[in-house]
């Protein structure tokens, strides 16, 4: 082992020549837990609100779900940009890459053959369905 | 120039990348094993989502979402989740400065706000289920009860396992291995808890505002 080799698991503690600069861990939790409760509300505010058109609803909530994802990551399970955690970030972005394929991916499909199974009715199958 | 010379030319005060520098720590590995388990259950929990997304409207003439859902319920479970991963926080922490009192006491409180969470949720789905909002009702309500309900097994697999991490640690101390679990257990909490967000975001505020 030399000194020179930092790595870093995720959401474990700082290693020991970071830790003289870095905050304190407490706050660090602290402050995550003030901001995400704070996207929290404000996920709640947005979703009630009547200031904002549909699709801004919608919008609004998944940028701040996606913001406290971020404030959940960084604070709570300390995934930085450091060379320290770079695996963890490759094998993060690797995952993160796959949730979009998949979600993305299954709604593109699933809408274009709904689209496709078109009753003579001339309502998609889906509407149908419903009835 | 050859070959020697320019390899001599390599300063030497570089850092020694990662397969000159031996085997990382097993509390590396460990816990970047872990890591790789918790994208790969992430990566379920988004077939799930996806799922979802998909069946949201197939209600079959059922309830809706917006007809069942309580959103102050789900501001109590979110609240519940998002202080018990502080406090899981606050327990590695202490377990890092092997600090008995306050391991259990972050233990204790994490455990009761999960405990919370969980009854809540069942407490939901039975009136659900008592009202005819069964997963047999519809497409909508299958994909929502498996996509809620995984994340609500997870949670019971999660307050299981830190009875047990309490027990390792009562019996074993802050052993190497027990320090190991402790960290993939706090890992665990928190990325259930980044599941959560997904949760209370797709299924209920956007159920309840469309």
């Amino acid at each position: 082992m030399t000194e020179a080799r930092q790595e870093r698991a995720p959401g474990d503690r700082p290693s020991r020549e970071m830790h003289a600069s870095a905050p304190s861990e407490f706050l660090v939790y602290t402050i995550g837990l003030v901001v995400a409760v704070l996207l929290t509300a404000t996920s709640f505010w947005t979703a009630n609100t009547t200031l904002l058109w549909p699709g801004g609803v919608f919008l609004g909530l998944a940028v701040l779900a996606i913001a406290q994802m971020g404030i959940h990551l960084v604070f709570f399970l300390h995934i930085s940009s450091g060379p320290e955690s770079t695996n963890n970030v490759l094998a993060l972005a690797f995952g993160a890459l796959i949730v979009f394929v998949v979600i993305a991916g299954t709604m593109w499909i699933v809408a274009d053959m709904n689209i496709n199974m078109m009753m003579p009715s001339g309502a998609p199958m889906s509407m149908q369905m419903q009835q | 120039m050859n070959i020697a010379v320019a390899i001599d030319q390599i300063p030497q005060d570089a850092l020694p990348n990662a397969s000159e520098a031996g085997p990382a720590p097993k509390r590396i590995v460990v816990a970047y094993g872990f890591w790789i388990f918790l994208l790969s259950d992430i990566i379920m929990f988004a077939a799930l989502f996806a799922s979802y997304a998909v069946l949201v409207r197939s209600t079959a003439g059922g309830p809706t979402g917006a007809q069942l859902f309580n959103q102050t319920t789900v501001a109590i479970e979110t609240v519940c989740l998002l202080v018990s991963s502080y406090t899981c926080g606050l327990m590695s922490l202490a377990t890092n400065s092997r600090r008995y009192l306050r391991t259990y006491l972050g233990a204790l409180i994490t455990f009761a706000l999960g405990v919370t969470f969980l009854s809540l949720e069942i407490r939901e789905f039975s009136s659900m289920i008592s009202i005819g909002a069964a997963p047999q009702r519809s497409a909508f309500l299958s994909a929502f009860f498996t996509l809620v309900g995984c994340h609500g097994l997870h949670v019971a697999l999660g307050l299981i396992w830190l009875i047990v991490m309490m027990v390792q640690v009562a019996v074993f101390g802050f052993a190497a291995r027990v320090e190991h679990r402790l960290l993939c257990f706090s890992l665990f909490w928190h990325a259930l808890d980044i599941v959560w967000v997904g949760v209370f975001t797709v299924v209920y505020l956007m159920g309840v505002s469309s």
